[in-house]
C-alpha cells in the first residue's frame, strides 16, 4: 500500500526536498552544465583568451585515431572487467547459497575487497604482479614465462581488468545471493523431481530467474568499468604502457589537468555523460518492460 | 501406477527426531491422505518419499524397487506443492513439458501430451500464459498438469489446496479425487484439514508426534479411533472426553459426573476401578428429560444445528449438538447413550475394545 502524506503548506514540502536538491544542484549539474559550456570553448595555451568554437572540440576529437584507440581500449577493458566480476560473483554466490559449514563467515569475508580504496587495491596487486617484486610476476618470469605488465601492453590490460574485476565482485556477490535467496525452493524441488540434473536445473530455471538481476549489473559493472575505475587505472598503469590501458576517462583527465586542455576534456566528459545516461535509459526501459516475476 | 511401501521410516534434524518410525503399504491405485496438526512430521513424511528429504533410518520402496538412495529425478513421481512451485519464467506448456522435455521426448509428443492433460483439466485456453497472468486456482491446475504429463507412478500432495480460497477448495477437492480416480494413480495427499482428509482418502493416516497413530479408513478412523488423539482430531466439533472408572467387571463405567453406564457391547479388560476415558461425540449426545444436567454457558446456533456449550453436575465441559433450534432456557438434561460410548485406557490414551 502506498500512503500519500498531505502538507497543509507550501513552504514544508520545498524545505523538506532542498537538501537534496542543493547537493544535486551544486554537485552535478554545476559542473555538468560548466562541461557543457566548456566543450564548445577553446582555450590558447597561457589561458588567456578563450574563444567559442562550436562543435570544432567535437569534431577534432572524433578525427583523432588516437582517440578511437582509447575507445576501443575502454570497449575491451570494460568488457573484461564486466564478464570477469560477474562471472565470478555468480559462481561464488552459488556455492555461497548451499548449507554450507560457516556459511556467515565465507559471505562476510567476499564482501570485503569492496571496502578497499581503489589505490590499495592497486598496491595489491601490484604486490602480485610485479615482474621483480610481485610474487606471481616472479613465479611467471621463472617459469620462463616473460611478464611485465609496465612493457607489454596486453598484460597491462590484463592486469587492470583482474584489479578492477576484483574490486566488483563483492558488490556483484552481495546482488547474486540476495538474487539466489529469493527463488523459492519449492521451484527448485519441483524442478529436482521433474528429473532435472543440479547443472540442467541451474541453466534452465536459477539462471533465467536471476536474469534481472544479472541485468541490473551488467548496466552497474558497465558504469563501473567506464568511470569508476580511474583509481585502479592511475596507481597501476597511469594509461600506459604506450596508451594501452589508457580509457575514455583516464584520457580526459589527461587532457584536462595535464595537458591543460580543458575544451578536450569537457567535450570528452560530454561524450561520456551522454554513454552513462544512455546506459540508464536502457535499464529503466528494460526493468519497466518485463523482469518482475 | 504402483506400490508404495515404508518400513521403519526415521528423521532427525540434529538432536531432535521428528519420525520416529514410520510403516505404511500403500496399495496400488490407493489414494492415502496424511493427515495430523502442523509439525506432527506429515511433510516431512512426504518429502522423503519423494527424496527431497533422506530419511536417518527405514526404508522407501516405490512398486517394489528400493529407492531409499535414489535422487528424486530417477523415482519417477510427481509432486503438487503448496505454492504450486511453477517456472515463472515459463508458459503453462512449457511448465508442464519441462519434465518430458528433460527425458527427451520428441517435441510432437510432448505437445500432445500437454493438450491432453490441459484437456483433462480445462486449461487449454491458457497454455501461452505466464503463472503470474493467472488465479489461484489456475495455477492449482497447471500444477496438477505438470504431475500428471509425466505419467508417474506416484503422486505427492503437499497440502495443494491450502492457498485457495473456501469455494475454491471444496471444488478442487472433488476435481483431485474423480481424477485421481480416473486415472488410477497411487497418491500420497498431506494436509492439516480433517475435511480433506475424510473426503478424499481411500485411507487415513492420522500422525502424531512422529508417529503413525492410526491407518485406516475415514469411516474406521470416525467410528473407531484408536486413541483419544485421534478421535479428539476427526470430527467436527470435536469428540468430548470424560473421566470414568471401570465397574462391575468391566461390564460398565462410573463417571465422574454421577451415572453408571453399563457398556451395549460387552466388558472391558482391565481392573475394577481402573481409570478410562469415555468419549462421545457431540452430534451423539441425546437431550433426555431424565438425564443429566447440563449447565449451559455458550450456545451456536448453526442453523440446521445448534452447538451447545455446557458443564455437567462434577464440573466437566460438555459439547452438545442439537438438531434445531437450542434450548430457550439456561438448562438442558442430556443422556449419553450406551451405544455410542468410546472407552480409552486413562494411562496412555488407547482405545479399549470388548
Amino acid at each position: 500500500m502506498e500512503r500519500k502524506t498531505v502538507f497543509k503548506g507550501r513552504l514544508l514540502p520545498y524545505l523538506l526536498v532542498a537538501p537534496q536538491l542543493l547537493i544535486t544542484i551544486v554537485f552535478f549539474f554545476w559542473p555538468a552544465g560548466q562541461a557543457v559550456w566548456f566543450a564548445f570553448l577553446r582555450q590558447d595555451a597561457f589561458g588567456i583568451r578563450t574563444s567559442f568554437v562550436g562543435l570544432e572540440n567535437f569534431q577534432d576529437l572524433f578525427a583523432d585515431p588516437l582517440y578511437l584507440e582509447t575507445l576501443r581500449n575502454t570497449l575491451v577493458f570494460a568488457a573484461g572487467v564486466s564478464c570477469i566480476a560477474l562471472g565470478t560473483a555468480l559462481l561464488l554466490a552459488v556455492m555461497a547459497d548451499r548449507q554450507i559449514r560457516g556459511a556467515g563467515l565465507y559471505r562476510t569475508l567476499l564482501v570485503w575487497p569492496y571496502a578497499i580504496a581503489p589505490a590499495i587495491a592497486a598496491v595489491l596487486w601490484i604486490f602480485l604482479f610485479h615482474p621483480q617484486i610481485g610474487m606471481l610476476g616472479r613465479a611467471l618470469n621463472g617459469a620462463g614465462i616473460p611478464f611485465d605488465y609496465k612493457l607489454n601492453g596486453n598484460q597491462a590490460m590484463l592486469v587492470v581488468i583482474l584489479a578492477a574485476a576484483w574490486k566488483q565482485v563483492s558488490y556483484n556477490f552481495i546482488f547474486f545471493l540476495a538474487g539466489l535467496q529469493s527463488i523459492p525452493k519449492s521451484v527448485l524441488e519441483a524442478a529436482a523431481i521433474d528429473g532435472a540434473r543440479p547443472a540442467y536445473r541451474f541453466w534452465t530455471v536459477t539462471f533465467p530467474l536471476l536474469s534481472p538481476t544479472t541485468f541490473f549489473l551488467l548496466v552497474v559493472n558497465l558504469v563501473y568499468a567506464f568511470f569508476e575505475t580511474f583509481g585502479v587505472i592511475d596507481a597501476l598503469t597511469k594509461g600506459g604502457p604506450g596508451r594501452a590501458t589508457e580509457t575514455l576517462i583516464y584520457r580526459a583527465y589527461i587532457d584536462g589537468r595535464v595537458n591543460l586542455d580543458l575544451g578536450m576534456s569537457s567535450a570528452q566528459s560530454v561524450v561520456l555523460m551522454l554513454v552513462v545516461i544512455l546506459l540508464t535509459a536502457v535499464q529503466f526501459r528494460f526493468i519497466e518492460r518485463r523482469v518482475h516475476y | 501406477m504402483a506400490t508404495l511401501d515404508l518400513a521403519g521410516i526415521r528423521k532427525s534434524f540434529g538432536p531432535v527426531e521428528v519420525l520416529h518410525g514410520v510403516d505404511l503399504a500403500v496399495r496400488d491405485g490407493e489414494m492415502i491422505v496424511i493427515v495430523g496438526a502442523s509439525g506432527c512430521g506429515k511433510s516431512t513424511l512426504l518429502r522423503i518419499v519423494a527424496g527431497l528429504e533422506s530419511p536417518s533410518g527405514g526404508r522407501v520402496a516405490i512398486a517394489g524397487r528400493d529407492v531409499t538412495a535414489l535422487e528424486p529425478a530417477e523415482r519417477d513421481i510427481a509432486m503438487v506443492f503448496q505454492n504450486y512451485a511453477l517456472y515463472p519464467h515459463m508458459t503453462v506448456a512449457q511448465n508442464m513439458g519441462y519434465g518430458l522435455k528433460i527425458r527427451g521426448l520428441p517435441r510432437a509428443e510432448i505437445e500432445r501430451r500437454v493438450r491432453e492433460a490441459a484437456a483433462l483439466l480445462g486449461i487449454e485456453a491458457l497454455l501461452d500464459r505466464r503463472p503470474r497472468q493467472l488465479s489461484g486456482g489456475q495455477r492449482q491446475r497447471v500444477a496438477m498438469g505438470r504431475a500428471i504429463v509425466r505419467e508417474p507412478k506416484l503422486f505427492l500432495f503437499d497440502e495443494p489446496l491450502s492457498n485457495l480460497d473456501a469455494k475454491l477448495r471444496v471444488q478442487m477437492r472433488a476435481e483431485i479425487r474423480r481424477l485421481q480416480k480416473r486415472l488410477g494413480v497411487t497418491s500420497l495427499f498431506v494436509t492439516h484439514d480433517q475435511v480433506e482428509a475424510m473426503t478424499l482418502g481411500d485411507r487415513l493416516v492420522v500422525m502424531h508426534q512422529g508417529h503413525a497413530a492410526q491407518v485406516a479408513t475415514p469411516m474406521e478412523v470416525f467410528e473407531r479411533p484408536a486413541d483419544t488423539y485421534v478421535a479428539g482430531f476427526i470430527g467436527s466439533p470435536a469428540m468430548n472426553f470424560l473421566s470414568g472408572r471401570l465397574a462391575e467387571g468391566g461390564r460398565a463405567v462410573a463417571l465422574g459426573a454421577g451415572p453408571l453406564i453399563r457398556f451395549a457391547d460387552g466388558p472391558r479388560p482391565g481392573q475394577e476401578g481402573e481409570p478410562v476415558t469415555i468419549g462421545i461425540r457431540p452430534e451423539h449426545v441425546r437431550p433426555d428429560p431424565a438425564g443429566l444436567a447440563l449447565a449451559i454457558d455458550l450456545v451456536e446456533p448453526l442453523g440446521s444445528e445448534t452447538v451447545v456449550h455446557g458443564r455437567l453436575p462434577g464440573g466437566e465441559a460438555l459439547v452438545v449438538k442439537l438438531a434445531g433450534a437450542a434450548p430457550r432456557d439456561g438448562a438442558l438434561a442430556v443422556a449419553l447413550p450406551p451405544e455410542a460410548l468410546h472407552v480409552f485406557r486413562a494411562e496412555d490414551g488407547k482405545r479399549l475394545d470388548p
